[in-house]
């Protein structure tokens, strides 16, 4: 039953990568990458751990959402309406994404994968938890950093105006001088 | 621990979640009535269900060059996400779907709106439903991350994500009680992810109903019922994550959750009356610079309580 319902929530993943490539509309190729990305949360609730399963499906939700708006937005025709091919640099990427399956389906072959020491625990949350929180707290601390600094960084290069331009060269004005509403301080 | 995944429990959690929205819309219906002036009789109480059989009958409306698919998708989105949420909320002792991550996938499924309003405002290819449709994602921007911090308030204070461990957890005090924000911040998220009352700017008048606008028949029946359900749901989960469950003297467990979510939804009704429309532009600034360092220390408090215990 299960080995069934992974081989099915495969396939669907497979095909929603597909349809990324075969959908004429920004909007159709957003939602077939968010169908499939939505199969993988499945198949890693599947494989035991329901938490970070629920969480890909969450994030990838809301990030699939405002990509498609970033999509639409920054891409030639604005409004999205005209046919587009997300096949970019053919022979590149074939090469690319050829080699990279190749090296990982070795990896999957060719790895010496441990033996299972005891039995899988009821809640595999706090295990997960554990092992993100516990061994590799200085890995996920220096993620959340990196994170955080590109962030702050796409943000600066990406405002048009900055703080000066707000609040006046010695940063005295009282309230900003906004050209549109929704900035913070008004 | 609650009494798991009973067959018939599969058929009667969208069953009660369908009544008590319902139940939401004739209360509406009586309220706007009287705020009218008209007499609140049991008529004007039934007259938003005529709109149902007016729906089903309806001319389908059609727009040029619409994308048929992702409106579908979209609108049905809506009412499946409100169905799936409510899974994981027990009432009194039984649940449907006891799921150790119940409270994350309540989030996901709530967070399904968010492709489900793009999509209802992108398929009809015009111009106004659209930008309802951005709206929407405006609005998620703002609500979403406080709405995450206070869910992540109760669950730590029990320490489980589990939605019965969370009701269980609030044996001594309701969490409403020592995590106000969180809970004040919740309510204010069912409004939002309803995109009902304040927060329904997304489907507003001055943008003639927006994600609303072109939709017709069966598609606007699903996408407005989606909203009323999407609030049942809302408050229905209030109950086990900041209302002790189906706990209460005398009374049954179930009889206690019914009160209880009657309760969140009348004040939910209420407020969506007393509140004036919120732009998203301004509660995206209110949410990110008030909200979240609020919901943040909210959520240091149980963290902090439960180190210490």
């Amino acid at each position: 039953m299960t080995a069934a319902l992974f081989a099915v929530l495969a396939v669907l993943a497979v095909t929603g990568a597909v349809l990324v490539f075969r959908c004429a509309s920004m909007a159709r190729a957003t939602f077939a990458l968010l169908a499939s990305l939505v199969c993988v949360g499945g198949e890693v609730i599947l494989l035991g751990l329901p938490y970070l399963g629920v969480v890909t499906v969450l994030m990838m939700v809301m990030e699939m959402v405002v990509m498609a708006v970033f999509m639409v937005a920054y891409m030639m025709n604005p409004a999205g309406l005209m046919p587009m091919s997300m096949v970019h640099n053919r022979r590149g990427a074939l090469t690319i994404s050829g080699v990279v399956f190749a090296g990982l389906a070795a990896g999957v072959l060719l790895a010496p994968w441990p033996g299972r020491v005891g039995t899988a625990p009821q809640d595999t949350t706090f295990q997960a938890g554990a092992a993100l929180m516990g061994d590799q707290m200085l890995t996920m601390v220096t993620l959340g950093f990196a994170l955080l600094a590109t962030m702050v960084g796409a943000t600066v290069l990406a405002v048009g105006r900055g703080r000066y331009d707000r609040f006046g060269d010695d940063l005295s004005r009282p309230r900003p001088d906004d050209p549109a509403g929704g900035g913070v301080g008004r | 621990m609650a009494d798991a995944g009973s067959w018939p429990s599969v058929l009667v959690a969208p069953a009660a979640l369908l009544a008590l929205a319902v139940l939401a819309l004739c209360s509406d219906a009586v309220l706007d009535a009287r705020t009218a002036g008209r007499p609140a009789t049991p008529a004007a109480a039934v007259r938003p269900l005529l709109d149902v059989v007016r729906l089903l009958l309806a001319q389908p409306r059609r727009t040029p060059a619409s994308d048929a698919l992702l409106w579908r998708i979209g609108v049905l989105t809506a009412p499946t996400a409100a169905v799936l949420a409510v899974a994981v909320v027990p009432f009194g002792g039984h649940v449907v779907a006891d799921l150790e991550v119940g409270v994350v996938w309540f989030n996901a499924m709530e967070a399904l709106t968010w492709a489900g309003l793009w999509l209802a405002g992108w398929g009809p290819n015009a111009a106004l439903p659209l930008i309802g449709g951005y709206r929407f994602l405006a609005q998620g921007l703002a609500y979403e991350l406080p709405l995450m911090f206070a869910l992540i308030a109760a669950a730590v204070g029990a320490e489980s994500l589990n939605v019965g461990d969370i009701a269980a957890a609030q044996q001594g005090l309701w969490f409403a009680v020592w995590m106000p924000v969180a809970f004040a911040v919740y309510l204010a998220s069912v409004l939002a992810f309803s995109f009902l009352g304040p927060f329904g700017y997304p489907a507003g008048r001055d943008i003639a109903g927006g994600v609303l606008g072109e939709t017709s028949g069966v598609d606007r029946l699903l996408l407005q019922a989606g909203r009323w359900l999407l609030l049942a749901a809302g408050s229905a989960m209030a109950v086990p994550l900041f209302l002790g469950g189906g706990a209460g003297p005398l009374l049954p467990g179930w009889a206690w959750s019914l009160l209880k979510t009657l309760a969140v939804l009348g004040l939910l009704l209420w407020a969506r009356r007393r509140v004036p429309a919120v732009r998203a532009d301004r509660y995206v600034e209110f949410a990110w610079m008030v909200l979240i360092p609020a919901t943040i220390v909210q959520t240091l408090v149980p963290a902090l309580v439960v180190l210490r215990r």
